[in-house]
């Protein structure tokens, strides 16, 4: 028995060729839908999540038993309103909420894979996702979205299929990860790996697990996805339960104790070695190399129309970086609109209620969901 | 809608590539999509605006015409509008190039310093002139450049920019504006709207 039998899954037969070289098959997909496909099958929402998240969009998630990462954005009468679109998210592959990952059975060893497990790709992961279209006999997306590492999967999934999504919304992410972005991954893998009870990524069979490493490499990201105001705002300097400050190293400063509660729930749902495979592929992510240096070149063969969003106060993937997506669509005279949303909530603010994202998002997609409609009469 | 748009909308030609140069809440552009083209986008500085216009269902990108004009390529629409904003860039000449560089038309409107309130305000009173369509005061004011329909008309020629239409608006009345007739239309004119290229 294992936590995730209750879950939907869907194996993947095909084969698919993985960028490092190996090929996979039979693996499963984990994921989750929410509202109704009609019948036409027009209005298909495919969400793809970030680095921490996973196929549990909004609602209770089973597993957790938290609220949904995107629960502000989706649900009945939001943004991606449930009664109307049919939303699918399926957990990446190299994630460890059921898909194919590093703590999946090997069955030849009757042991997980651990570090044996190939090196995977954001382009992997789209590959891997889009059986789901056959799965659900859907031709076209109405739309793809999703923020942070969801956008990469967005720009590399128009790229890889150019007819297969009406629409596209990038949120806050990049078209090559910037090497700021591979410093703080490699810390956080570092952290990790320098946790003895890693042992290699041997660590399943052993009762033990790299919790106070996986917890630092948490803690140190959440740091990214906030900003200096927010934090500032929420904590200055404010004591933790005291009056003045101990001289130790217990967690003094109300922001210590969040960071350190921050990173025990997290290692509670989140496998240490799929953080490791997560990150590398973020950090391989890189559309303009592979077409040359020339990113306009990965959407020319598309008709997708695009939404780009960005926020003001995001500096792990800021504005500038997301407005590079822009210009090359728009030097190939694509359909993109460009709108940076002011908050002061930081990289997360694409997580949270931040009402001008929420009503621009939904705007864009009952404009669109409508034009659709207008163009069939 | 502004008498002004009419008049923009009707030199557009039907199901032409337009771009929106400032294009605010997305008015203009609405009307040309619903009624000329469909294929229209637009560019605003203002956040405020742009989701106002993703809510109408336009394209625009947020972004300064002055500085992220550079990423279209050249003549990839056939018209670019631009609606009383010349005045209030830093530089209006690169401006004014880059719509002729990415459209192969442009419509330019520039709201006219030289009516004749404008000199009766200055010369009588001795402020600066305030009305109906330069509302502001001197130092509120957007605009840095301001010109009169005369100044316009000339650096265009100086350019050796050709005119396809000039109109002035009067009031409500639109009239043709000429060489011969310059002087006139550039006392009574609120509004110089002109198709050009290069």
């Amino acid at each position: 028995m294992s936590k995730f039998d209750n879950i939907k899954k869907f194996i993947v037969k095909d084969k698919l060729k993985l960028d490092c070289g190996k090929t996979i098959s039979d693996f499963p997909l984990a994921y989750e839908t929410y509202g109704e496909l009609n019948s036409k099958k027009d209005n298909a929402i495919l969400v793809f999540h970030a680095l921490t998240g996973d196929q549990f969009v909004t609602n209770i998630n089973p597993i957790t038993k938290k609220d949904g990462w995107w629960k502000h954005a989706v649900g009945s009468g939001k943004a991606l309103d449930t009664n109307k679109y049919f939303i699918i998210c399926a957990n990446v592959l190299g994630g460890c909420m059921g898909s194919f990952g590093p703590s999946s059975l090997n069955t030849k060893t009757g042991k997980s894979y651990g570090n044996d497990f190939p090196v995977i790709t954001i382009n992997d992961m789209v590959n891997a996702q889009y059986f789901l279209l056959k799965h659900f006999k859907i031709e076209k997306l109405f739309c793809v979205t999703g923020g942070s590492m969801g956008g990469m999967q967005v720009l590399q999934f128009v790229s890889n299929y150019p007819d297969a999504a009406q629409t596209a919304v990038p949120i806050a992410c990049t078209s090559n990860h910037s090497a700021q972005n591979i410093g703080l991954n490699e810390l956080g893998r570092q952290a990790i790996m320098a946790d003895a009870n890693w042992q290699n990524g041997k660590y399943y069979e052993t009762n033990s697990s790299p919790d106070k490493g996986l917890s630092v490499a948490r803690m140190a990201a959440h740091i990214t996805y906030l900003s200096k105001d927010a934090l500032q705002e929420k904590f200055g300097r404010k004591l933790q339960e005291r009056d003045d400050l101990k001289f130790s190293f217990d967690a003094d400063f109300q922001i210590e104790s969040y960071l350190r509660h921050q990173g025990s729930v997290f290692v509670d749902r989140f496998d240490a070695n799929s953080y490791l495979y997560i990150t590398r592929a973020m950090d391989y992510f890189d559309l303009n190399k592979k077409f040359e240096g020339n990113l306009s070149k990965a959407f020319e063969k598309s008709k997708t129309k695009f939404l780009i969003i960005s926020f003001t106060s995001d500096w792990l993937y800021p504005s500038s970086e997301n407005k590079e997506i822009v210009i090359a669509l728009n030097s190939i005279g694509a359909d993109v609109g460009y709108v940076e949303i002011e908050s002061d909530k930081g990289h997360d603010s694409f997580l949270l209620d931040v009402p001008d994202f929420l009503q621009t998002l939904g705007n864009f997609l009952t404009k669109s969901y409508e034009r659709l409609n207008e163009k069939r009469i | 809608m502004k008498k002004e748009f009419r008049i923009i909308a009707d030199l557009v030609e039907k199901n032409s590539r337009v771009l929106d140069v400032g294009c605010g809440d997305g008015e203009l552009m609405s009307f040309i999509y619903n009624n000329i083209s469909q294929d229209i986008r637009g560019i605003e500085i203002s956040k405020t605006n742009v989701q106002k216009c993703v809510s109408k269902g336009l394209i625009v990108i947020e972004g300064d015409a002055e500085k992220d004009l550079y990423q279209f390529t050249d003549t990839s629409f056939d018209y670019v509008i631009l609606s009383q904003t010349l005045q209030a860039f830093l530089n209006p000449e690169n401006v004014l190039d880059e719509l002729l560089r990415v459209g192969k038309k442009a419509i330019v409107t520039i709201p006219n310093f030289g009516h004749w309130k404008m000199r009766l305000n200055l010369l009588f009173k001795g402020t600066m002139p305030i009305t109906k369509t330069l509302p502001h005061k001197w130092h509120n004011t957007p605009n840095l450049h301001m010109c009169t329909i005369k100044d316009f008309f000339n650096f265009c020629d100086d350019k050796e920019i050709k005119f396809i239409k000039s109109l002035a608006l009067s009031q409500e009345k639109v009239l043709k504006i000429s060489k011969n007739n310059l002087g006139i239309r550039n006392f009574f004119s609120d509004l110089g709207i002109f198709l050009i290229e290069n």
